[in-house]
This record gives C-alpha cells, sequence and structure tokens, in this order.
C-alpha cells in the first residue's frame, strides 16, 4: 500500500492516559475481579487488551485471566480479495459465565466486532460481553455500540488511522493515513 | 505478507514468504482443531472435489477431513468407480466436475504435471495432491511443519531424508521447501534409489548410514516401495533393511533431539523397526495431525479472492 502522508494523531502519554481512564471505568462498573476476562482481537488488539488488562490488575490488585481471539473464520468478505493472515485464538478452557471484555484498537463499522461476537460464540456462552475500544472514528454500518471508548475522533472517508506499538513495552502512538 | 495463488500446484514455484505464510495459518488450524467444536462456515457453499486417479487413503482422507470442517460439501472421485475405466479423458472428467461447480479440484494423478494441466484448462483452484514422481506440496509443507513446531525453527536444520528417493515425489517437494527455508538436506540409500545427480537438487548424497544421521537434526525416511523390487532395484528387503533400515540402535546413535518422520503407511521391519517407530523421537502422528491442518491453511489460502499482479 503507497500512504500518501502520515501523520502522529494520538501521542503515547495521552494514549496511555485514555487506558487509565478506562480501567478505572471497567472496574467501576463490575463488581471485582471474579469471573472477569479481557480478550484482545488480532492484531493490535491483543497488545491494547493486555496494557488494559495490566491496568486493571494493578487497580484490583489480583490477577485476571487475558485471551486472545482471531476473527478471520468469521469474516463476511472472504472471497472478495486475499484472505486475511490468521493467527491462533487463546482462550482459557472455558469462558462460560465469564464477563468477557473485548478490547480492540479502533472500531469504525462495527463489522470486526460481529464478526468477534460470532468467534466468541464458538467457545461457550460468556454471561456478558462487553466492549472496549481505543478509538471510535464512527460510521458504523451494524447496530454495535462499544461500552468504553478511549476517544472519539473524526476522519474523512480516506482517512485511516493506525495504532502502532512503539519500542517502549505497553507505549503506543496513533497515526493518521491518507491523502 | 498475504497469499495471491489461485492454486497450489508445487513447491518449486513458490517463494519461502509463501511457505512462511502457510505454516503461520496451518498454527492457528492447529489451534481451530483443537477446539470442542471444530467447525468454520468459510467454504460453506462451495464444492470441493478429491480426484485421486491413483489410490490414495490418508491423503483423501485428510483433504476430506479439512474441507468439511471448513463446511465444504465434499465428493469423492476415485479410480475405482470412475468413468476412467470407460476411457474418458481426464480433460473430459474435469470438465464434468467443474460443470457441476466444483470450486477446488485436489488431484492426484499418476502422471507428473496433471494438475497444472487442469490449471489451464478449468477455472476451478487446483490443489496438487501428488503428481507421479514429480512433487506432493501438502505433504513436504506439513512435515515443514511439524519440524518447525519441534525444533522452533527450519532455517538451519541438517534433514537426512532416507530410502526410496529416485522415483519420490515427497522427497523432490521436500527437498525444495527445506532448501527454500535455509536447511541443509543429506540424501541417503542404495545408489541405485538415491543417485549422485540428485546433488543437483541442491543437497549432498551419501550412502553411508551412520554418517548420514549422525549430525542429523531430522531423519526423515520413505517407504520403501514394494511395487519397484520387480525392477530390482536392490537385491532384497532383509539386505536392504540391514543396510539401511532404522534400527533401535541406530537412532541411539542420533543426536538426543533428532526427530524421526515418516510419510507412512510405514513398513516396519523394512526402513524402520517397531521400537524405533514406537520411540519418543517419533513425530510420525503428529505429523498426520499437522497434515490436516496444514491442508485446511492450503484449502483457505487458494478459497479467498485474488488480485492481479501489476
Amino acid at each position: 500500500m503507497i500512504v500518501a502522508s502520515s501523520r502522529v494523531l494520538v501521542d503515547s502519554r495521552t494514549i496511555r492516559d485514555d487506558l487509565a481512564r478506562m480501567a478505572r471505568e471497567i472496574a467501576g462498573d463490575l463488581p471485582g475481579p471474579e469471573d472477569v476476562l479481557v480478550v484482545g482481537i488480532h492484531h493490535q488488539g491483543v497488545r491494547i487488551g493486555a496494557q488494559l488488562q495490566r491496568a486493571l490488575e494493578t487497580i484490583w490488585g489480583a490477577e485476571i485471566a487475558g485471551g486472545t481471539l482471531d476473527i478471520g473464520l468469521h469474516r463476511d468478505d472472504l472471497d472478495q480479495k486475499p484472505v486475511p493472515r490468521l493467527r491462533p485464538t487463546m482462550l482459557p478452557l472455558t469462558i462460560r459465565d465469564q464477563t468477557v471484555i473485548l478490547v480492540d484498537d479502533v472500531i469504525h463499522t462495527g463489522r470486526t466486532i460481529r464478526a468477534a461476537l460470532d468467534s466468541l460464540h464458538d467457545f461457550g456462552r460468556p454471561r456478558r460481553v462487553l466492549l472496549a475500544a481505543l478509538f471510535d472514528r464512527g460510521q458504523r454500518c451494524l447496530p454495535i455500540a462499544p461500552d468504553y471508548v478511549g476517544r472519539q475522533i473524526d476522519l474523512k472517508g480516506e482517512e485511516r488511522i493506525r495504532v502502532v506499538a512503539l519500542e517502549n513495552p505497553g507505549c503506543f502512538e496513533a497515526r493518521i493515513d491518507g491523502a | 505478507m498475504t497469499w495471491n495463488r489461485k492454486h497450489l500446484l508445487d513447491i518449486q514455484s513458490l517463494q519461502p514468504e509463501d511457505i512462511q505464510l502457510v505454516l503461520d495459518t496451518a498454527e492457528a488450524f492447529k489451534e481451530f482443531g483443537e477446539r470442542k467444536i471444530r467447525k468454520a462456515n468459510i467454504l460453506l457453499g462451495k464444492t470441493v472435489v478429491n480426484l485421486f486417479i491413483e489410490p490414495s487413503t490418508r491423503t483423501r482422507i485428510s483433504f476430506e477431513l479439512a474441507a468439511q470442517r471448513l463446511s465444504a460439501d465434499t465428493i469423492n472421485f476415485s479410480t475405482e468407480t470412475s468413468s476412467f475405466r470407460k476411457g474418458e479423458t481426464l480433460k473430459d472428467t474435469a470438465r464434468n466436475l467443474e460443470a457441476l461447480h466444483a470450486d477446488i479440484l485436489i488431484v492426484r494423478h499418476r502422471s507428473a504435471g496433471a494438475p497444472h494441466f487442469l490449471s489451464r484448462v478449468l477455472s476451478s483452484s487446483v490443489i496438487n495432491a501428488g503428481d507421479g514422481a514429480h512433487e506432493h506440496p501438502t505433504q513436504a509443507l506439513l512435515d515443514l511443519f511439524t519440524m518447525r513446531e519441534k525444533l522452533g525453527r527450519i532455517q538451519g536444520l541438517q534433514v537426512t531424508i532416507l530410502g526410496d528417493i529416485l522415483f519420490s515425489r515427497v522427497a523432490r517437494s521436500l527437498i525444495w521447501a527445506l532448501n527454500k527455508m535455509g536447511a541443509r538436506v543429506t540424501l541417503c540409500g542404495p545408489p541405485t534409489l538415491v543417485p549422485r545427480q540428485l546433488e543437483a537438487l541442491g543437497c549432498r548424497v551419501t550412502h553411508d548410514l551412520p554418517e548420514a544421521i549422525a549430525q542429523a537434526d531430522v531423519v526423515n525416511l520413505l517407504r520403501i516401495q514394494h511395487e519397484r523390487q520387480q525392477r530390482k532395484m536392490f537385491p532384497n528387503l532383509g539386505e536392504y533393511s540391514k543396510l539401511f533400515g532404522l534400527t533401535i540402535d541406530r537412532l541411539n546413535q542420533m543426536k538426543p533431539a533428532a526427530l524421526i518422520m515418516h510419510p507412512g503407511p510405514m513398513n516396519r521391519g523394512v526402513e524402520i523397526d517397531t521400537e524405533a517407530a514406537e520411540s519418543e523421537r517419533s513425530v510420525i502422528l503428529d505429523q498426520v495431525t499437522n497434515g490436516l491442518a496444514v491442508r485446511m491453511a492450503v484449502l483457505y489460502l487458494v478459497s479467498g479472492g485474488v488480485v492481479p499482479l501489476q
């Protein structure tokens, strides 16, 4: 892909603060760390999810379970372009009766989350699924809304936001690609 | 890296990145195979035809199960039951299958190049499941997957392929795949089955078994094909097994972490003895499990759309 321009939209300090605030909101809404499972969606949601999990563990002073979810097998556009890269899904033996916090870097059309819910339900019936997204860029095509959002951003149709992991572990910045 | 091929015809024309992508994708399907519910919808409504114009059990079953787990409709078409006996040509048979809207054709044929030919005359995707003495790409890919899974890498491994190599499509695909991924290959067996000319494929040839296995990280045994005995490629099975059979004593001369592989079916007591086949270094059954993951990965990859190259 040819990227005409790329610039930093949100710096790493802001993202760190946003993630910390999201963790406080989640901890405020849930009774405690019991039966909570943080699941990051491949690819970048996995890294954001791991950060959120650590932040929640710090607040609660207890370990919570984490996992990763690949949605490739549930996408709705498989025969239209080269198939997406698949990665292993790693979940605890059971997700039954768990409160799953599904984490992604950016929510846009909602199609990824639709596929993620289908993927998750292949593994059982969680008690409740909450959605946390670091960025919400609007323009939804499906009736799906995040429960926790780091930051709303308005972008033109052709502009793309990209969350990049920085060298310093656990640090991210958001870049904008577009004409 | 994305997959941009409609067919999987051979290893020779693949780039190292393509092989890497198949192995990475197969890792996801290996995890999928360990789930409670092993069914995905990605080939729902598509038809996969196993066109096996040469007997095969394990490859066909592996492909069939792989296609079923991805929700395809599957048809098995084999020599015993087909109109080949009535003299229909390969092209006509394949065209008939295509008229039934077969999306993916998995082809085994005794002539080298048959899958390539079909890929030119049909609009379906074609996967080579073994063509003559030419290639058997999915077997090589599952062998590489197993090596990478057990030893953590392929680059730099010393792999010895032992046995009936001259007419082996498994060996040919494996040699190409290992060379592309940076492993070093040694071939060993009697001179009639492992002639020096095979060095042209980019590997070392030796007829000295103890030397061939001493430094190997992987010893891959090939089946001695009894049918070849009529051509007197070696004096008798007893002598073969004495000179080139992998016994438990020989296994104990190998590096402690070295793997024993075999594409099956095994001739116990010929190329391998029972103790060696069942030792903890034997990963022969892992190969079968991994074959399923690799074939699901290949079906998944060829089922995507293809973008014309610029």
